[in-house]
């Protein structure tokens, strides 16, 4: 039945209206306003809300959600206001995080990334899949993983003491350094395709002419290779950038229940805290972060990608 | 083309593209990728109940796994879910990508995609939260709990992941095909029919895999979504990795990853496939 509406569109080649393909979209739009963005505009409207007293909302505008994000009422004089110290304290644990998590997915997938893209055509794709493979594995098994690895009876603790290098297991789980490793983990792919698709594109020439003009291996890194790549850079960045900044289930397993991320503070206003519109709030504070990121993104790679058409 | 070029010179000139040290780090690293992974395949064989001391093979506990009626359970809805979801998602996606390609460009169509592609953008807590609000709403007013709150909210988030395959198979396909079938006098049903269709299909069928690999993997969204005893495999893992766990739970994180491995590969072959 579905199909029989598409054969109006099919010969597509020829100028035609464009009613049908509104038609054709429909399905797919109805679904995705229905459970992804009218849901988000609703979100918006919670956070003017008061909150009920056994969680939901009472139907009577306040800012008082979006003040709280920020700060916090002295319990006894409500008028005494001060910094929120316990929410500041955890966006910034999860910007800090996330950039850091940025940064050694970078370390690690740039090298990662050229040697893929060095090797000869019928091998490449095979170190490919290997990338792929635990990008689409469970994201849950992957931290399941590293947390088997890590834990105090895990593999790097038996080790460490069998071989008599400890006495004692070093504490790794339900630390920052065990959220941080566990995110660099998982989201490591997201950097290393982008890398390789910039890379893959790369005139092996340029190189080459590098090396006959005397450049040393440092300089056509940095004054080659690196400018030609920064695109791939870039949008690895976003994308390892923007999931650890919403990151929700490493935190919460790594993390255990003391080193929160912006995710589980929201979850926590739905659950134990009963204040949905500071959980919507929040959750819109989370969007803006995204939103900036990609943003920036946009204007960054739109402005290098017409340098680059200028120099080409 | 241009990526033959660098593999080819590779070989004439033979350091070219070495970068010292670039090598050790890239081995690294795909060391590292693995060797969680296969630490927890080769523990759900181990003999005892230990994830640290190897205790000789077994299949205790995936023998365990199976007789465990809530494991089972939970298994069969996940994939239930998955293949219901993605199954939906392909095809309002089919539609939507035969609409938004080989075409000029439309009034409207920048937001069409900005609407497909939204679900790529938003964390998944803000869109688990805001699934949370809008069925709770629902739920209050029409009294409904059953299973098609989450069947929505997976349709909804594979169909980005079933658009992509699709519309890039739809673009590298050959239209003097379609145009041939016109001149000899098809109809446009006839077309794609006997034409189109059977050209995008392996397109189709690797927009569908993605999408069921992606509904199975999706934990957050479940988990602010489900009502009482609508659990998915992920979300009743998510809930027993508070306590502690035996190999029984790495035996079921090996069946889940051979399926991922099983679902991918075939996506992977169908999108390899020459238009």
């Amino acid at each position: 039945m579905a199909i029989k509406q598409t054969s109006a569109a099919t010969p597509a080649a020829v100028p035609e209206r464009h009613g049908h393909k509104w038609l054709l979209s429909a399905p797919a739009l109805i679904i995705l306003i229905l459970a992804a963005s009218g849901p988000l505009l609703i979100v918006l409207v919670y956070s003017f809300l008061t909150p009920g007293n056994f969680g939901g909302v009472v139907w009577r505008f306040s800012t008082e959600a979006w003040f709280r994000v920020f700060f916090s009422r002295d319990i006894f004089d409500p008028e005494v206001v001060s910094l929120n110290h316990a929410h500041l304290a955890i966006f910034w644990r999860s910007v800090s995080l996330a950039l850091q998590t940025t940064v050694i997915c970078a370390i690690l997938g740039f090298p990662t990334a050229w040697f893929i893209a060095t090797r000869p055509q019928h091998t490449r794709a095979f170190w490919l899949f290997l990338i792929t493979i635990p990008f689409w594995t469970n994201l849950l098994i992957r931290t399941f993983a590293i947390q088997e690895v890590i834990r105090n009876q895990g593999l790097i603790n038996t080790t460490l003491m069998r071989l008599g290098l400890t006495d004692a297991p070093i504490q790794m789980m339900y630390t920052d350094f065990a959220i941080l490793v566990g995110m660099a983990y998982v989201f490591l792919p997201l950097m290393v395709l982008p890398l390789y698709a910039a890379m893959d594109k790369l005139d092996i020439r340029l190189i080459e002419a590098g090396y006959d003009l005397y450049a040393s291996r440092w300089q056509v890194l940095r004054r080659i290779v690196l400018p030609l790549v920064k695109p791939g850079f870039v949008a690895g960045s976003i994308l390892v950038f923007i999931p650890s900044i919403g990151a929700f289930v490493t935190p919460r397993v790594l993390g255990g229940g003391r080193n929160m991320m912006l995710g589980n503070l929201i979850e926590l206003q739905f659950g134990q805290g009963r204040n949905w519109p500071l959980g919507a709030a929040l959750a819109m504070t989370m969007l803006v972060l995204v939103v900036g990121a990609l943003i920036f993104y946009i204007r960054y790679v739109g402005r290098t990608e017409d340098a680059g058409r200028e120099h080409g | 083309m241009r990526g033959a070029s660098m593999a080819e010179r590779r070989v004439r000139s033979f350091s070219i593209t070495r970068l010292p040290g670039f090598g050790v780090i890239a081995l690294a690293t795909f060391v590292l990728l693995y060797v969680p992974i296969v630490t927890l395949v080769v523990f759900s064989f181990n003999a005892q109940a230990s994830m640290s001391t190897w205790g000789g093979f077994s299949l205790t506990w995936y023998e365990a796994a199976f007789n465990n009626r809530q494991v089972r359970e939970v298994s069969i809805r996940s994939l239930w879910l998955a293949v219901v979801a993605s199954g939906l998602a392909t095809m309002v996606a089919t539609l939507a990508a035969l609409a938004t390609t080989r075409t000029s460009r439309f009034r409207g169509q920048t937001m069409i995609y900005a609407l497909i592609n939204q679900p790529l953008m938003v964390p998944e807590v803000v869109t688990g939260v805001a699934l949370l609000i809008f069925f709770a709403a629902i739920r209050v007013q029409t009294g409904y709990s059953g299973m098609g709150y989450l069947v929505i909210a997976h349709t909804a988030f594979c169909i980005p992941f079933a658009y992509l395959p699709i519309k890039a198979r739809l673009e590298t396909m050959d239209l003097t095909l379609e145009r041939a079938a016109a001149d000899l006098y098809a109809s446009p049903w006839q077309a794609f029919r006997h034409i189109t269709l059977p050209l995008v299909m392996p397109g189709v069928m690797a927009g569908f895999m993605l999408g069921f690999v992606i509904s199975l993997d999706t934990v957050v969204i479940t988990e602010f979504v489900k009502a009482a005893g609508q659990d998915t495999l992920p979300t009743y893992m998510l809930g027993q990795l508070r306590r502690q766990v035996t190999p029984e739970m790495n035996a079921i994180a090996t069946l889940f990853l051979a399926l991922s491995v099983v679902a991918v590969t075939i996506f992977f072959v169908l999108s390899r496939k020459r238009a």
